[in-house]
């Protein structure tokens, strides 16, 4: 079966965020970008399906800049087939990331979509719960495990108080939580034959999808600065101080 | 303005969180509903009935709606939600899980984990794992949006009376069925809602040594967390997890400890009022966010910390 990956171009997760002066947003210039660590998940995760014979083809998708190939590639040299890049300049959020999805998934049919639960940018969690409302398709959010049986995938899912396993008709999307497996690192071999891999360039215009948007970021600012702290000596400093002048126990 | 609020509950009984998101809801202002969608969901929306400042508790119990699969669950809400200028819940595993499916079904955005209500159409939320802070406008008719627990002061649990109708409005999309699961038992107060915590990291080194933390947690009847290198070291299970992607708390107190204080963890703790740390390493970077922090070798601090309870 075919398996469609979505990732994405976010800035690198050891990277400490500085606010713009003018607080219109993040600074990113000049600043160390990287595959999303949710999306490097559902790459790995789409090539073990492929090396135990169950996707036949990996298509991955990205939406974003043009230097966004790099992440395509890197999904390529992974172990992904083809790549197409819908190229736009405009932040773009998440229901019309979705929307673009969609008709992708029109196009390619799919059996399985894999996503990231959540890009650690704009942390929304939203676009594969869109992508399947709009494709009308079950979903399986936060993975920490997918088995696919036949026509069905069963997900075991991490959701507050423990696990939840939900069975779901193919096609479908599966959102990846940190524990669904551990991502492989690229050979250079590899990396050298994902050049020579399919990449198509696409626009949003292409699927039909306006990328005016509903939402508007009015401001973006640094969170509160929490005042700096002591240092007690020993533990019986660190008692008296939350006793009598935290009196927080 | 007119407000559905999607209860959280587990069918005997309403979580907590419910009265945070209702408090989300006041601050919006406007005629507040609750909808408790369930199987055997009588006593969650008796409950809901009685929170401060609800209108109305609509109560749609079937077997469809049992385990919350968001297949079925949107269908319902994106039906009742087209009546309502705002659609809240909490950004639970469950609220995260069906209301962007909301949103795409009633063709808006979706607002993710508000952390403030600056207006009817303006909220504040944190991005980049809480480095940044972002206000957010929205055009859409219909809000969608999830709501930080921690962020706001419950509405009180009691003196409500609100009117509870039953709705024969019955969705099963047909392409999920719930197949098990498996919740880690506990006698402790839930994480998210604790007034106290102690979380261990990797520094514990291995799950028995817990056990010093949690004799620390009865003493203080504190709920008991970690950080992602516990998880991933299978020291405890991952719904301890506190971080960007666990659980957020803002508890009274929050000890870390053996806990070095990544970007991610600090997601999911920096909200708390009193921060102490318990580490080794003097230059981990917990410390500059702890407001009491103690260098020293947790194997021997714990004890004498659970000795001076």
């Amino acid at each position: 079966m075919k398996v469609l990956v979505a990732v994405k171009r976010v800035i690198d997760y050891n990277v400490k965020v500085r606010v713009k002066a003018d607080n219109s947003d993040v600074d990113l210039t000049n600043i160390k970008m990287a595959m999303n660590p949710f999306c490097e998940i559902a790459v790995e995760e789409a090539v073990r399906l492929k090396e135990k014979g169950i996707a036949s083809e990996i298509v991955v998708v990205s939406i974003g800049p043009k230097v966004a190939q790099e992440q395509i590639r890197t999904a390529l040299a992974l172990g992904a087939d083809r790549g197409i890049l819908v190229e736009t300049d405009e932040q773009v959020q998440s229901l019309q990331a979705a929307k673009i999805l969609k008709a992708i998934v029109d196009e390619e049919q799919p059996q399985l979509v894999i996503l990231g639960k959540q890009s650690i940018d704009s942390d929304n969690n939203q676009t594969g719960q869109m992508l399947a409302a709009l494709a009308g398709m079950g979903q399986g959010t936060f993975a920490s495990e997918v088995v696919v049986e036949g026509d069905k995938v069963n997900v075991t899912r991490e959701v507050d108080g423990g696990l939840m396993t939900v069975g779901l008709n193919l096609p479908a999307v599966v959102t990846t939580d940190l524990r669904l497996n551990e991502p492989r690192y690229a050979s250079l071999p590899n990396i050298m034959k994902a050049k020579k891999k399919p990449l198509d360039t696409k626009s949003p215009a292409d699927y039909g999808v306006e990328l005016s948007a509903s939402l508007t970021t009015l401001k973006v600012e640094e969170p509160a600065k929490r005042s700096a702290g002591i240092k007690v000596a020993d533990v019986a400093e660190l008692v008296d101080k939350l006793k009598n002048e935290a009196k927080v126990i | 303005m007119s407000i559905l609020v999607i209860a959280d509950h587990d069918n005997g009984s309403l979580k907590p969180v419910t009265l945070n998101v209702l408090a989300a809801a006041t601050a919006i202002g406007g005629d507040i509903d609750v909808l408790v969608a369930g199987e055997g969901c009588g006593a969650a929306a008796e409950a809901a009935s009685k929170a401060a400042g609800v209108a109305k508790v609509l109560v749609a119990d079937n077997a469809a709606y049992g385990h919350q699969l968001a297949e079925n669950l949107s269908l319902l809400v994106a039906d009742l939600g087209k009546g309502y200028s705002h659609v809240l819940t909490s950004a639970g595993t469950t609220g995260k899980d069906f209301l962007p499916r909301v949103a795409a079904l009633l063709d808006v955005a979706q607002i993710s984990d508000i952390i403030k209500v600056e207006s009817a159409d303006t909220f504040v939320r944190p991005i980049y794992a809480g480095n940044a802070i972002a206000t957010v406008q929205s055009s859409d008719a219909i809000k969608v949006i999830t709501v930080r627990g921690t962020a706001f002061d419950p509405v009180a649990a009691e003196g409500g009376s609100a009117a509870v109708e039953a709705i024969d409005n019955v969705q099963d999309a047909g392409i999920s069925t719930f197949v098990g699961q498996e919740m880690a038992e506990s006698d402790r107060p839930e994480l998210t809602a604790a007034e106290i915590v102690i979380s261990g990291g990797r520094g514990m080194q291995n799950g028995d040594n817990f056990a010093m933390l949690e004799k620390v947690a009865d003493k203080l009847g504190a709920a008991m967390g970690a950080s992602r290198a516990a998880v991933d070291a299978g020291f405890v299970p991952n719904d301890m997890q506190v971080g960007q992607t666990g659980k957020i708390v803002a508890p009274n107190l929050y000890i870390a400890v053996g806990i070095s204080g990544a970007i991610q963890h600090l997601a999911g703790m920096s909200g708390s009022k009193v921060i102490v740390a318990i580490n080794k390493d003097e230059e981990a970077p917990i410390f500059q966010v702890a407001d009491y922090g103690l260098v020293a070798d947790l194997f021997d601090a714990v004890p004498e910390l659970e000795a001076a309870l």
